[in-house]
């Protein structure tokens, strides 16, 4: 057996993840720390260059407000992401996102970001809350900036964290985190008083619709393992909407951006026949009044009337980039010499889209010689993500803003989970959608100014069950001492009854979660049958997780990655199956209560695991709606 | 594959503890062979194929090739990163060649200043400003609405 050298190492302010949140949370930690005389600590799985959602880059910044030049408020952008999210948001924590991203935005022009202008000078608008930007080092960028603030002496890279430990004194109080270097054979024991947690959001929760090799080019990153879901339930933090998924359109298999092509070169979509679905589904989507009148039409709904189109068999469907592209170069056709610089301009914005945040889709454009300004290119709902920063809000029931948060929605430091001390961000946060990478950046910046100021007014210290150490060292290395002593079992060390290994045990979760809750294959609808034989499926591989069998460091983080997985997948079955009604179209149909159901279901679902008797509960909690209504 | 490497190109960053592809890969997928002192990708069906490691291979031995299961071969797109720009060259199944370059920072390597010239503000643990709120802002003073 391996020799495993434990770490021990003591902070005030624990930071775990490496993405748009952590920086953020890193950053402005950094200006508090000093002042107040607190050490601060990140942790990230990877390197923080080119981890989290943004590693590749992007090609937009989905969040501004322009608050200097009043293009929207604040209160404008609550009202958008409410009816896009069909009604069940938190105001307070929407609108804090709002009053603070574009100063996020501001330091990253600053730090280096190219952002587009217009002809007068300000940011270029793809649509009303989008800007375009050269954002191929996005990441790099920011992470440049976080280190600069924070110092490389204050950061591990190659540490992933995968557990949150109780204080051994204090009821439902974080006091520390356990983890191990992907890299060494070393665990870490790591006493905080304070932990922000940014861990992203969660992918392979469901089959994707590629299982070869195409297995990785999931829409959201593959690293993103419910990592911050799972943690959180462990410890006892209670947890909102856990049955909002995401349901990306996008270019189909390559899983490229379609934002550009809807909004900035105001592309159609139709189905095979050429009929614009949007105008002919129009009734469609009247049963979800008052949400569908507004406009934009929500999210869930345009998928809703996609999905329509493909279930009624009338796809492929298509963004018409041709026609696009040929109606904006339309005014300038009588000049040829105009005309073919305007083309060489659109052609090279449609490929920077892809290169500079999905660069696989250029690659199966170029290899299906498919260029957008001759042919119209295949658009196809993706399976479903977990993601609290995009057109979806699952995550952590977290503390408000004072100075807005209603009393229901506070108590005590900003964005602080119902677990004393503990705090998340981005995609941690729940009902709290449309932050992206800029909403995520700004909003743990949010995190870890209240976090600091949690540690200056609780300046006690926390304590550690130290005597438990051997114990849950042993836990976390186990996958490796189970494959070990299993593979002298078999002549080969694939085929065993002694072990599964983490692949294996992906793909059972993903075949279950697919087909009993509503993934692509089922065409994302289920009932409560199909749930209860899901979580009954689900509780026998949670009983085969104790033989997760692991060769190597590197597969010793796939085994506990999809332990975060089945976590995410239980709290996510057990909500859809609280939930009795068909809120969210397009992203999951609950058959057996097929409506909207305005009077009973216009509630937050709230969910938490005991860690003290590992019993589950779930309450609804109405919705408050008080910002411009 | 996903991402791959040109054998007769990579040097396996002569022997230092890591190479650079297993320094930036944000999925842990790259390794060294030390006996043969090359890199690999070692679960390539995890590949979300970000082309960090393209991006940053000293020997430009890296690069991708599209994903057996849903893109016909033939094509290819690499990068050559520089200090402020990026030029891609896409090559189709078909033979056609595209070249473009974006610009990717306006600042020096490095020298990403945090606060940016926005001042601090009040420095209050207290109240709902960070840092260089309100300058960064752009406005007079942060937002704020009724409960």
């Amino acid at each position: 057996m391996m020799e495993f050298e434990t770490v021990q190492l003591s902070t005030d302010l624990l930071i775990v993840g490496g993405g748009m949140a952590s920086c953020g949370a890193a950053y402005e930690a950094s200006y508090w720390a000093k002042k107040n005389n607190i050490k601060v600590l990140l942790v990230d799985k990877a390197a923080m260059d080119r981890s989290g959602a943004v590693a590749m880059g992007l090609s937009a910044i989905n969040t501004y407000i322009g608050l200097d030049i009043n293009e929207n408020t604040p209160e404008d952008f609550v009202k958008y992401v409410r009816n896009d999210q069909m009604g069940t948001i938190r105001e307070d924590l929407v609108y804090d996102i709002g009053r603070h991203v574009d100063s996020s935005v501001h330091l990253f022009e600053k730090w280096g970001l190219p952002i587009w202008k217009d002809e007068k000078g300000n940011y270029q608008r793809a649509g009303r809350w989008q800007i375009m930007i050269n954002g191929e080092s996005y990441k790099v960028i920011v992470a440049e900036a976080t280190k600069n603030a924070l110092g490389m002496e204050n950061i591990i890279e190659r540490l992933f964290i995968v557990k949150l430990l109780l204080d051994a004194k204090q009821p439902n109080r974080i006091a520390g985190a356990v983890g191990f270097s992907v890299r060494e054979n070393k665990v870490y024991f790591i006493k905080a008083k304070a932990i922000m947690l940014g861990c992203g959001g969660a992918v392979h929760i469901f089959r994707p619709r590629s299982v070869g090799e195409g297995l990785g080019r999931t829409w959201y990153p593959p690293w993103n393992a419910g990592s911050n879901y799972a943690m959180m339930l462990q410890v006892g933090a209670e947890m909102a909407q856990m049955e909002s998924r995401f349901i990306p359109t996008r270019f189909k298999d390559g899983y490229g951006p379609v934002g550009a092509w809807f909004l900035f070169f105001k592309s159609r979509a139709t189905n095979a026949f050429g009929e614009d679905y949007l105008a002919t589904r129009a009734d469609a989507v009247k049963p979800w009044a008052p949400y569908a009148s507004a406009k934009p039409l929500p999210t869930p709904l345009r998928n809703h009337q996609m999905m329509l189109e493909c279930m009624e068999g009338k796809g492929p469907v298509y963004m018409r980039t041709e026609e696009a592209i040929a109606n904006l170069a339309a005014k300038y056709k009588d000049d040829p010499k105009a005309y073919k610089k305007k083309m060489k301009e659109l052609e090279s914005e449609a490929w920077e889209d892809f290169l500079d945040m999905t660069i696989s889709q250029a690659l199966l454009w170029a290899g299906q010689n498919i260029m957008p300004e001759e042919r119209m290119s295949e658009i196809m709902a993706a399976e479903p993500y977990f993601i609290g920063s995009h057109a979806s809000h699952a995550g952590a029931w977290v503390s408000g803003p004072e100075d807005i948060a209603p009393p229901e929605y506070n108590w005590g430091y900003n964005r602080m989970t119902t677990v004393k001390g503990l705090f998340t961000a981005g995609d941690g946060v729940g009902c709290s959608a449309h932050k992206f990478s800029s909403g995520s950046h700004a909003e743990g910046r949010i995190a870890a100014k209240a976090a600091c100021r949690f540690l200056v007014e609780n300046p006690g210290d926390v304590t550690l069950d130290t005597s438990k150490f051997e114990e849950i060292k042993a836990e976390i290395i186990k996958p490796l001492t189970t494959f070990e002593e299993g593979k002298k079992y078999t002549v080969t060390k694939d085929i065993t009854p002694k072990y599964i290994r983490p692949k294996m045990f992906l793909f059972r979760l993903n075949k279950i979660m697919d087909e009993y809750a509503g993934g692509t294959s089922m065409w994302y609808s289920t009932n409560k049958p199909s749930l209860e034989k899901g979580l009954e499926l689900l509780e026998y591989l949670k009983e085969d997780s104790a033989l997760l069998g692991a060769e190597t460091l590197h597969e010793l983080m796939r085994a506990w990655e999809n332990y975060h997985r089945l976590w995410t997948s239980e709290v996510h079955m057990r909500h859809l199956m609280f939930r009795e009604e068909t809120r969210y179209p397009g992203y999951y149909y609950r058959a057996d209560f097929p409506k909207l159901d305005e009077a009973n279901w216009k509630v937050f679902t709230i969910s938490k695991h005991d860690p003290a008797t590992g019993q589950w509960s779930i309450r609804k909690l109405p919705v408050k709606s008080w910002i411009n209504v | 594959m996903p991402s791959y490497v040109i054998d007769e190109k990579c040097d396996g960053c002569k022997g230092q503890d890591k190479t650079a592809c297993m320094y930036i890969c944000p999925n842990d997928l790259m390794v060294l062979d030390k006996e043969k002192m090359k890199g690999y990708n070692q679960e390539p069906e995890f590949c979300w194929e970000c082309y960090s490691c393209v991006k940053i291979c000293p020997q430009q031995a890296m690069d991708v090739r599209g994903y057996a299961d849903f893109v016909p071969y033939g094509a290819s797109v690499v990068p050559l990163r520089g200090s402020d720009d990026i030029m891609w060259t896409v090559k189709f199944r078909n033979g056609a060649l595209k070249r473009f370059k974006f610009p990717i920072r306006t600042t020096a390597e490095g020298k990403a200043v945090p606060e940016g010239g926005f001042n601090e503000g009040k420095g209050d643990l207290k109240s709902m400003e960070l840092w260089t709120e309100p300058a960064s802002l752009g406005i007079a003073a942060l937002p704020t609405t009724k409960k």
